[in-house]
């Protein structure tokens, strides 16, 4: 046996120039998960600038005279339930209604967007094994938490920057809409450093996640009880978060440019802990040790049903819990809405065309629970989409090698998503009868009233869960894209459809043009029975591909 | 019934790629029955066939008397699998898999807690460890332990020691063997010649999606020919040596190949050269593919 000399050592790599050996292949890891992201991204700095876009455009068209924007100042700005959803109303114009409506939940998604690329690559590459194999080319231990930020810093600033021009572009004043952006932009940055610590801290993508939305959603409700208090109330709450900052540099009224300085200096702080942790630990390891679970299954975990339930309960619990909580807000908002929206017929209008009657508070809810139908479709489509995530993860092999045949495979995420999506409209009808009751003085006939206009949805937000399992049994393939793009085309058709004056038969292919408007509509059995057979056929037609196509 | 598992002229495409094509396949009832392959030749979609996941094109495949396809669930509480790459559950531990898996094989099918946690201490594995946490081989061991702690009639492994450090690949041969003498049925897929000559009663070699031999070990004899390289003191001749071959002398470098029976004649003569040094290795399961069908193919006067 001969022994080969080791190929001669490479002096250093290629590109990455003064960077300390720490940071070694720095540059190729960026330049992969720009790659890798190539589609994901540009997404997300798209929709994040869309959203913010829409609503100045809106503002600027339903508010265009002072005297009707001063009107909402008053009624708006004077709402706590809408103080806790969007913050303190600071100014009256244009620029300041935009950032009011818009500006904590457009840094919020920032947050979401920074969260998902740092962790998707660190931790998350890192507990797939990925930077196992890249670990050992030449690439210094802080590479890929490096190009992890660099990726996120990058997408905030193109946040930043698309949005400052698109805001100046639509007649906003420059220097607002800039430091609006900039604010915005800046809160990326700040969870890209809370998501850097939380990368090192858990030992799992999925718990890394959850610590970084866990930062988040506090972070929104300090914002929330802050702004809600009034000037009596722990209104200094506000100032202990990041999505409070944005508020507060107080872009179109009286600029604080050095509220900007805040996240940075969260972002260094973080970025700063995040290299002093992944210095300090092994591959692989997090700081917060796995806790051991049961050593024997209970007696609950015995077929596919309760498998089912088992692996998808976290995610459900995580949506009962968002969906209470923003439907909770919105319909505690609902008193005082015809207050808010005397001013504008035409955002009366708007409300009036989704939710299908005049009585604007009536209106008001009923379009609620259309978004609560919508939510729930979404959740359901996940939760069937399930059943192909097992299957390509080599999940359902094992399974249907054992006496689980695979309609009874199939049915068990069915299950969960037709129970997940009836809790969901459940809790978004207790919830908003509840924040509407409470303040308007009914909280009991108030709630049993939304839960009912709510389930009313149920079916058609069914057919849409219906439609990705026949996507999973005709094309397993494509089911994934497709699934979500059936439920896109929806959501638009529903938000947008009437406004853009689409022809019927185009508003027809969402079911929930079909479904009622309540509270306050009318009910008849057959449309909702027509959708009930619909869900059925489409998951009939799903299954029965299952069970005659290749598995894997 | 004496076959467990019936496979005659099965075909199945992925698309263009035809991954079988005409396999035979005959597993008698009772016996540990080696499934021998280089990668990707069509071991692991065979399987699949079997398990009812895949559908073949052509050919009959028939499994403990029944259609794989059609009586899949019945069939399934008669047998347990090992597939070839473990995935788990990440959020389940160790322990609740293993327990889930015996309950999803039906109700007429029974763990024995009393086995499993034998099987448990045998392999070494931590139960209460969440999946996410375990390597390769110990998230093998819990589909090991799933399967050998059942009572199905029928086992199937794909390549089940892969990932498996030596120690835990001693242990499953242990368990193997012990499953042979209860009269279970074992279909064993490999790559590895030594794991098949350990365990197997009978063994079948899959090459490009047929079968290229099938039958005991003693009459696949002429494939496990040893490979001998030596450095000698002198010159050598092998000449009228039977049972020897692919000689190859370089010098007083001698390389090699001898028939088991061969090997004495052959050390004698090469003793009486003198020996430097001397080196006798089974050859790999590649290589046999390697001399044996590509010579075949190509014609005698080819080399490999």
């Amino acid at each position: 046996m001969t022994i080969q000399a080791p190929p001669a050592a490479r002096a250093g790599p290629a590109g990455t120039g003064r960077a300390g050996p720490g940071l070694a292949g720095t540059g190729a890891l960026t330049k992969l998960a720009f790659r890798r992201d190539r589609i994901m991204l540009p997404t997300w700095v798209y929709l994040i600038t869309v959203m913010v876009g829409t609503n100045a455009y809106t503002f600027r068209k339903l508010y265009s005279t002072a005297a009707a924007r001063a009107q909402l100042v008053v009624s708006g700005g004077g709402n706590p339930a809408l103080r806790f959803l969007y913050g303190q109303l600071n100014g009256s114009s244009v620029g300041a209604l935009t950032a009011w409506r818009i500006g904590v939940w457009a840094a919020l998604f920032c947050a979401l967007m920074t969260i998902f690329i740092v962790i998707r690559h660190t931790r998350g590459d890192e507990e797939a094994g990925r930077l196992e194999l890249v670990g050992s080319a030449v690439v210094g231990r802080q590479a890929a938490l490096t190009a992890g930020l660099l990726t996120a810093v990058t997408a905030s600033v193109a946040v930043a920057a698309l949005l400052g021009v698109v805001l100046s572009a639509l007649g906003l004043p420059v220097s607002g809409s800039v430091v609006f952006a900039l604010a915005i932009g800046a809160n990326g940055l700040a969870f890209t450093g809370i998501a850097a610590v939380a990368a090192q801290l858990a030992s799992g993508a999925r718990g890394a996640r959850g610590i970084a939305f866990g930062v988040l959603g506090a972070a929104f409700m300090l914002r929330a009880i802050g702004d809600s208090a009034g000037p009596s109330g722990p209104s200094w709450l506000t100032w202990t978060s990041p999505l409070g900052w944005v508020e507060l540099t107080r872009p179109f009224d009286g600029q604080r440019r050095w509220v900007l300085a805040l996240p940075c200096a969260v972002l260094a702080a973080g970025v700063g802990a995040a290299y002093a942790l992944a210095a300090r630990r092994d591959l692989g390891a997090g700081l917060l040790p796995d806790r051991p679970g049961r050593a024997s299954a209970s007696g609950l975990l015995r077929g596919p049903l309760s498998l089912a339930f088992r692996l998808q309960r976290g995610v459900l619990a995580g949506w009962a819990a968002g969906v209470a909580f923003i439907f909770a807000a919105s319909g505690a908002a609902a008193k005082g809405i015809g207050q808010l929206l005397g001013s504008s017929t035409a955002l009366q209008r708007e409300f009036t065309r989704l939710g299908g009657q005049t009585a604007i508070t009536n209106a008001y809810l009923a379009a609620l629970m259309v978004l609560a139908g919508l939510g729930a479709a979404g959740y359901a489509t996940s939760a069937v989409l399930r059943l192909r995530a097992e299957e390509t993860d080599g999940l359902a092999e094992p399974l249907l090698a054992t006496a689980a045949g695979r309609i009874r495979w199939g049915l068990s995420h069915v299950a969960v998503a037709v129970f997940g999506a009836a809790v969901l409209l459940a809790v978004a009808g207790l919830a908003a009868g509840l924040g509407y009751g409470l303040r308007a003085g009914s909280a009991g006939p108030q709630a049993a009233r939304m839960i009912g206009a709510a389930m009313a949805q149920l079916p058609a937000s069914l057919v849409i869960a219906g439609v990705a399992v026949a996507l999973v049994g005709l094309l397993p393939g494509a089911c994934v894209a497709g699934a979500w793009t059936v439920l896109g085309v929806v959501v638009f058709i529903d938000l947008f459809g009437e406004a853009l004056q689409l022809s019927h038969w185009l508003l027809d292919i969402s079911p929930f043009t079909h479904a009622p408007r309540l509270p306050g509509g009318t009910v008849s059995a057959a449309p909702l029975l027509w959708l009930c057979l619909a869900a059925l056929a489409f998951s009939a037609v799903g299954l029965a591909a299952l069970r005659r196509r290749d598995i894997g | 019934m004496t076959n467990a598992i019936e496979v005659r002229a099965l075909r199945k495409s992925f698309g263009r790629t035809r991954a079988l094509d005409g396999l035979d396949l005959f597993v008698r009832t009772g016996e540990v029955h080696a499934f021998l392959g280089p990668n990707g030749a069509g071991k692991t979609t065979t399987i699949r066939i079997l398990l009812g996941l895949l559908r073949n094109d052509g050919g009959e495949a028939s499994l403990l008397g029944g259609d794989p396809w059609r009586d899949a669930v019945r069939l399934h509480a008669r047998l347990a699998y090992v597939p070839g790459d473990v995935t788990l559950w990440p959020s389940l531990t160790g322990g609740e898999i293993i327990d889930l898996l015996a309950r999803l094989r039906g109700a007429g099918s029974v763990i024995d807690p009393k086995r499993k946690d034998a099987l448990i201490e045998r392999f070494a594995l931590d139960p209460a460890k969440k999946a996410r946490a375990y390597s390769k081989g110990n998230r093998q061991k819990v589909a090991l332990i799933a399967a050998l702690a059942s009572d199905a009639e029928l086992l199937l492994f794909d390549e089940p020691t892969a990932g498996l450090d030596p120690l835990m690949e001693a242990a499953f041969r242990d368990c193997v063997n012990s499953e042979r003498h209860d009269g279970r049925t074992v279909l064993l897929s490999s790559h590895i010649l030594a794991e098949a000559e350990a365990l197997s009663d009978r063994v079948t070699i899959i090459r490009d999606g047929r079968a290229a031999e099938t039958g005991t070990l003693a009459e696949m004899r002429h494939l496990t020919r040893t490979t001998v390289e030596a450095e000698l003191a002198g010159p050598v001749s092998l000449d009228g040596l039977p049972g020897v071959h692919a000689v190859d002398i370089q010098g007083t470098r001698l390389h090699c190949e001898a028939d088991h029976a061969a090997l004495n004649d052959l050390l004698v003569r090469l003793t009486a050269a003198g020996v430097r040094s001397l080196e006798c290795r089974p050859p790999t399961l590649e290589e046999l593919f390697l001399r044996h069908y590509s010579a075949e193919r190509t014609g005698p006067g080819a080399r490999a």
